[in-house]
């Protein structure tokens, strides 16, 4: 295989660059095939690795490692004092990439960031529905037709946002792949010879990779963009070669076939660390297993009850027994890796005794309640059917009966949002942008109940926390606001917080500074291979 | 001929109407619908998804959407996939190339092994050897598929290094205008080794696709043979004074055939629903693999249009084989 990856390299140069130095090809095993190359019409992680990460740039991006944002395509930005514009200075000279299927005319400037966003807003736009059925899931679900008012073209490099009310968390909204910025003369062209659909076949952006090749369900080739503004990568060649099974995966990377895996199986991570030819970098993920309590059906609408149920429960063996203790205990709803975490909360403590004690005295006997668990795996919570029947038997050791029900995925996921749902149901969260309204608002606002708020929890004290926190752009201060909000949520209890898994990237020795992203995804610029 | 042909042809008509049916009815009768389970953990307002299902026409009566699925079907539109936004015979014809590949290996491999073997169990019936292959058969019918694939990819790839763990060829080479059956473009590709990398890449998904099959025709093949063999014909045959070879090879052999070659157009149903576990376990890309993200992407055209395109290649494969029967057994010919 050794020689088959150097070969691999030769002739790859030979193919695309046509000269007689090394190539270098890094081949990443994937985990299924991206649903389409246009981000702003999905919202899946490998989809984004494939599409967003690689082929586009953004005006903002996250720092590689971290939920900070950095300059993207946008080298500064101004925000008016009220928060509602904000002004963008493109980075000048920012060249698209020449493709076998398009050669760039000119370079980046403000008519392409208003065609970025403005085919997601405006349902007359000529390329908002220019795919069969097409929806903008996040810019939709995250209510930028109404937020966004206008944006306009100030000169060619200047480019303003003006917004119908002060949203701090805008710019980390930006940073998100659904806002990548794409081509409008490549989009022209394509309109013009009628053939729109291949925005989201062949994409082209100004990303550090670009784009060579998708053979479906099975690989999909880029090479690196000798024009990136960032400068050319250290890689010549980034290959996915998709791989649906965590176990296949793992012969794969260890037989030499890929280099980097995402997603190993928990009980292989081990065996992984044992190989000598293989790293394996952890990292806490931007997440949080929870159990939501319906607050709004006695005997669950007491705080002291949903609190003595909550100090029944032993995390640490849930941890233990389904992570392999690959996951650490959580207390509150946000990840420790998320700014305004309040580390100075505490936790329920396991103790059953004491919740059985304050049970009694809320004046609940002989308590029955039914405990969702979710037929899938999923990042926070690998195996939700064993998590129940663990805590089906902490609830039993202080009288409380519980009965475990599940339904098929998408049926769950319906049935859990009755505002008159019968239990508590198990559920989670992988942060969106890093910002800690995307956890806090999204899933324990006000506005939520019926939908995400899966407690049907509407606090006034928390919301008034939330809009404020919304309003002002001082970071300090909304850190404030959220450490404060943290500790009304630990009052209120309205769940039991469960875990934040751990995620794992096994990778071969040979790879150089692969850094792992907080929000998860898998981005390969700057990442070098030794021969 | 011409009459046979035509009386099977008119069979297939109420097969493809009741296909249709149940591949439309199947997929809606799972809970969920697309735009759920795009969402995921991401909750649509119920606004917004009526919106999004009134666009692709969910909303309409059950029956209109499929008359209106019917009629485009009689105009060859087989719709296009609500995640991929790609038609779905386009789709199907780029796939379909590397199933049919596998397929066929499997199935050869599956016969060239199975019939002999079935053929010598029979003969030395009772011996060790008959023992052994029907012992095999059983193993091998009872084998989960997925269970099987993983074992030898550890055992050939992960420990001996044998062949390669998955894909069709080495990534190393690309044709991107080839036709999809990897064996062909790389034997006329010209480039060195190529041939030999899409060939070791089949041999494992090959045989746990064909394990079943093989273990189907064995036992097929064994109690046809069996069966023949008692024969007022064989026992004449061999008062003859005819070599053993053509008592059993030509004379018992061709008889036998006729229920094997049903059970070989049989297992091509059989192999179509291997096929989704093997092209998953060795990352396959082919309609197996398509058709089960497809389902659980609720993703109502692709499921409908594939599993029609599928039952349609069923039905081709087996009115093939009731005209083969033809040709080996005349007289089914004859009414």
């Amino acid at each position: 295989m050794k020689t088959t990856m150097k070969l691999l390299a030769a002739t790859a140069l030979a193919v695309t660059l046509g000269s007689a130095a090394s190539a270098k090809t890094l081949v990443y095993c994937s985990e299924g095939s991206p649903e389409g190359f246009d981000p702003g019409l999905y919202t899946t992680g490998t989809t984004f690795d494939a599409a967003s990460r690689t082929a586009y740039n953004r005006l903002v991006e996250f720092k590689h490692g971290s939920t900070e944002v950095e300059p993207g395509l946008a080298e500064s930005w101004k925000v008016s004092d009220d928060g509602t514009e904000y002004t963008f200075k493109l980075r000048p000279g920012v060249k698209f990439q020449t493709t076998e299927y398009f050669t760039p005319s000119r370079e980046l400037n403000a008519d392409d960031v208003i065609f970025s966003f403005e085919r997601q807003l405006k349902k007359d736009n000529e390329w908002n529905q220019y795919v069969a059925g097409a929806s903008w899931e996040y810019s939709d679900g995250m209510g930028f037709p109404d937020l966004i008012k206008s944006i306009e073209k100030v000169d060619d490099l200047t480019v303003k946002f003006v917004l119908s009310r002060p949203e701090a968390p805008f710019l980390a909204d930006l940073a998100m792949d659904f806002a990548s910025i794409l081509s409008k003369e490549y989009a022209d062209k394509l309109a013009a010879d009628g053939n729109k659909d291949q925005l989201n076949q062949e994409p082209l952006g100004t990303g550090p990779f670009q784009f060579v090749a998708y053979q479906t369900d099975a690989v999909i080739r880029f090479q690196a963009n000798p024009d990136y503004w960032g400068g050319k990568q250290p890689i010549d060649d980034l290959v996915f070669a998709i791989t649906s099974d965590a176990s296949v995966r793992m012969q794969k990377l260890q037989a030499g076939e890929c280099h980097i895996m995402p997603y190993p199986n928990a009980a292989d991570v081990a065996t992984l660390k044992s190989d000598p030819n293989l790293t394996v970098l952890q990292q806490n993920g931007l997440n949080v297993a929870y159990l939501a309590y319906n607050v709004t059906q006695p005997p669950f609408d007491k705080p002291e009850v949903r609190k003595a149920l909550n100090m029944a429960v032993n995390k640490q063996a849930i941890v233990d027994a389904v992570f392999q203790g690959a996951a650490s205990v959580a207390k509150n709803p946000i990840p420790p890796t998320m700014w305004s975490y309040n580390d100075d909360v505490k936790d329920d403590p396991y103790d059953p005794e004491a919740a059985k004690k304050m049970l009694a005295d809320a004046g609940v006997k002989d308590l029955s309640m039914k405990l969702w668990a979710m037929p899938v795996s999923r990042p926070y919570m690998l195996n939700a059917r064993r998590a129940a029947e663990l805590m089906q038997a902490d609830l039993e050791k202080i009288g409380v009966k519980a009965e475990i029900v599940t339904y098929e995925w998408a049926e769950y996921i319906e049935r859990s949002k009755a505002k008159d749902r019968d239990g508590a149901v198990m559920l989670g969260w992988t942060g969106d942008n890093g910002d800690p309204d995307n956890f806090l608002d999204t899933l324990l606002g006000c506005d939520a109940v019926g939908g995400n708020n899966r407690a049907q929890w509407c606090d006034k004290d928390f919301d008034d926390l939330m809009t404020k926190a919304k309003e002002t752009s001082d970071q300090a201060e909304r850190t404030k606001l959220y450490k404060q909000a943290q500790v009304i949520f630990k009052e209120q209890a309205p769940w039991n917080t469960l875990d934040h898994s751990v995620v794992f990237m096994p990778m071969s020795k040979k790879v150089k500074n692969f850094v792992q992203d907080p929000l998860g995804y898998h981005r390969f610029d700057g990442v070098d291979i030794e021969e | 001929m011409f009459k046979f042909l035509l009386s099977r042809v008119a069979v297939l008509i109420p097969t493809f109407i009741g296909v249709s049916i149940v591949a439309f009815a199947f997929i809606r009768l799972l809970p969920g619908d697309p735009v759920q389970m795009l969402a995921g953990e991401r909750v649509v307002s119920p606004e917004r998804h009526a919106e999004i299902m009134h666009a692709l026409g969910y909303d309409q009566p059950i029956i209109m959407q499929y008359l209106d699925y019917i009629w485009r079907l009689l105009h060859g539109d087989f719709g296009t996939s609500i995640v991929t936004k790609r038609g779905v015979i386009g789709e199907f014809f780029k796939l379909f190339p590397a199933t049919l590949e596998l397929s066929f290996c499997a199935i050869i491999f599956a016969v060239a092994l199975g019939v002999p073997a079935g053929v010598f169990a029979a003969v030395k019936r009772g011996s060790w050897f008959d023992q052994t292959v029907m012992g095999a058969a059983l193993v091998g019918y009872s084998m989960p598929i997925f269970w099987w694939g993983l074992l030898l990819i550890i055992l050939f790839s992960g420990t001996w290094h044998l062949t390669p763990v998955s894909g069709r060829i080495d990534l190393l080479y690309f044709f991107p205008k080839g036709t999809g059956f990897m064996i062909y473009d790389a034997a006329v590709s010209g480039q060195k080794g190529a041939l030999r990398s899409a060939l070791s890449h089949l041999i494992l998904p090959a045989i746990v696709l064909g394990t079943i099959p093989l273990a189907v025709i064995a036992r097929q093949t064994r109690s046809a043979m069996l069966e023949v063999l008692g024969e007022d014909y064989v026992r004449t045959a061999k008062a003859k004074g005819l070599s053993r070879f053509r008592v059993v090879g030509i004379h018992a052999l061709r008889n036998a055939l006729i229920p094997v070659v049903t059970t070989i157009g049989l297992q091509v149903g059989v192999m179509m629903a291997g096929a989704i576990l093997t092209e998953t376990i060795f990352s396959w890309p082919g309609i197996g693999k398509w058709m089960v993200d497809s389902v659980f992407k609720r993703d109502y055209p692709v499921v409908q249009g594939g599993l029609l395109l599928i039952a349609m290649v069923i039905m081709f494969v087996n009115l093939v084989v009731d005209l083969l029967y033809g040709v080996i057994n005349p007289r089914v010919r004859v009414r």
